[in-house]
């Protein structure tokens, strides 16, 4: 057999053992000539082997309650108990949303604009987020310059909060542009790749302040508010409304002081 | 019903699958379990005597696709981009050393191929048949997640040594 008609394809799957026998010999016989390769190709199964050995402890886990229901045959009253779950959920969730407003404060309506924010944020983190190389234009190594850029450009004093508690370390940040001038957003990622965008803007009407207001656009949740002068909104499509709200708060709590 | 049971019997190969695929155990669960709410759904469409496995882990990765589709697009250069000679800044070019970090960070569909092979152990061609790819595209794919897992895992930036060998 020629050397050279051993391909990409027949080492990766002489890697997997799934070569016929005669096969098998050629590319043998063609890696013993090559150390390199041979090193290359040892390395992937060895990979092969570590990642089976990381996820086999899920085959011998038992099944959860929830997933053994989901796999069994359909009931009508799962339906039932659906909709109880959700207004259950929807109560969990509204109570502690209630209780993040501030005793006195001044509450304005929503107003047309208010809502576009989170739409504006929704699209940068569709837009940012699933970027591999260019997720930001300056990196959070340089937070100091990124801080003090944005700052200028909005013309009001913008930070970056820290999430760390909350396992999200920043990225960094870009200049957007917004309806009446520029914008800062600034991308969070936890270990798992998760990302969080935090977008913020000024506003044209002065003194006003909203509570928290969840939104849904497509897949990108987003929670939004303004203080003063300034319109934020955190979106994420990676994490649970649950997980959302608390990096709201922490959000919140870090900017107002 | 033949299908439930075993419906039932490959829940934990899903969760195997899920977990690799995702990165965390209860958005994995919560893959696993939209999977079995749609194939219960679709059930009708799946032709007795084919292979249930397969089925189950095609409709796992359009339920998946559908999951991330508006917010996670696959890089649409991904299979065509030269990779930057460079290592990137910021957290993304962290030396990873931990495995499960690391297949986290391969492109997805880079991914969801090397953890069918690996994990499930499918022939390539069932897994070009599960994710609806030629055959040519799992080969290169499989490739390139092995390139970068291992670059990963040795501490180098991925890419910089990464010559494919045709």
């Amino acid at each position: 057999m020629s050397e050279a008609s051993i391909t990409e394809g027949d080492l990766q799957a002489y890697a997997d053992g799934r070569l016929p026998e005669g096969r098998r010999a050629a590319v043998e016989a063609w890696l013993a000539a090559r150390p390199d390769e041979a090193e290359r190709i040892a390395a992937y199964r060895r990979l092969a082997s570590e990642v089976r050995a990381a996820y086999d402890n899920l085959i011998a886990e038992p099944v959860p309650e929830r997933l053994a229901r989901a796999a069994a045959p359909r009931m009508p009253v799962r339906r039932v108990a659906a909709v109880v779950a959700w207004i259950v959920l929807g109560i969990a969730i509204g109570a502690p949303l209630g209780w993040q407003l501030r005793p006195g404060r001044m509450l304005a309506q929503p107003a047309l604009d208010t809502s576009l924010i989170a739409r504006r944020a929704a699209v940068a983190h569709a837009t940012y987020s699933p970027e591999v190389r260019h997720p930001v234009e300056v990196g959070a190594e340089d937070e100091q310059h990124l801080i003090t850029w944005l700052s200028k450009r909005l013309g009001t004093k913008v930070k970056a909060p820290k999430l760390d508690e909350a396992g999200m370390g920043l990225v960094g940040g870009r200049l957007l542009p917004g309806e009446n001038g520029p914008v800062a957003l600034f991308m969070y990622q936890n270990q798992n790749g998760r990302r969080l965008t935090l977008y913020v803007r000024t506003e044209a009407t002065r003194n006003r302040e909203t509570a928290f207001r969840y939104a849904r656009e497509n897949n990108v949740g987003v929670f939004y508010w303004i203080d003063r002068e300034v319109g934020y909104a955190l979106a994420s499509a990676d994490l649970s409304k649950d997980e959302l709200l608390k990096l709201a708060n922490l959000v919140y709590k870090q900017l107002e002081q | 019903m033949d299908e439930a049971k075993r419906l039932v019997e490959l829940i934990p190969r899903l969760r195997r699958y899920a977990r690799a695929l995702v990165g965390d155990r209860t958005t994995a669960d919560d893959l696993v379990q939209d999977t079995l709410e749609r194939a219960w759904a679709k059930l009708h469409l799946y032709r007795r005597g084919t292979d249930l496995r397969a089925w189950l882990f095609t409709v796992m990765h359009n339920v998946h696709v559908n999951r991330i589709r508006a917010t996670r697009p696959v890089d649409p250069l991904e299979d065509d981009m030269p990779e930057l000679a460079q290592p990137q800044r910021g957290p993304d070019t962290l030396l990873v050393r931990d495995l499960d970090r690391a297949i986290a960070l391969l492109p997805a569909d880079q991914r969801a191929v090397l953890l069918l092979v690996t994990l499930e152990e499918m022939s390539y061609d069932e897994v070009a048949r599960t994710l609806g790819i030629p055959i040519g595209t799992v080969m290169s794919r499989l490739s390139r997640a092995r390139e970068k897992l291992r670059a990963m895992m040795a501490g180098q930036p991925t890419g910089a040594k990464l010559k494919v060998v045709k």
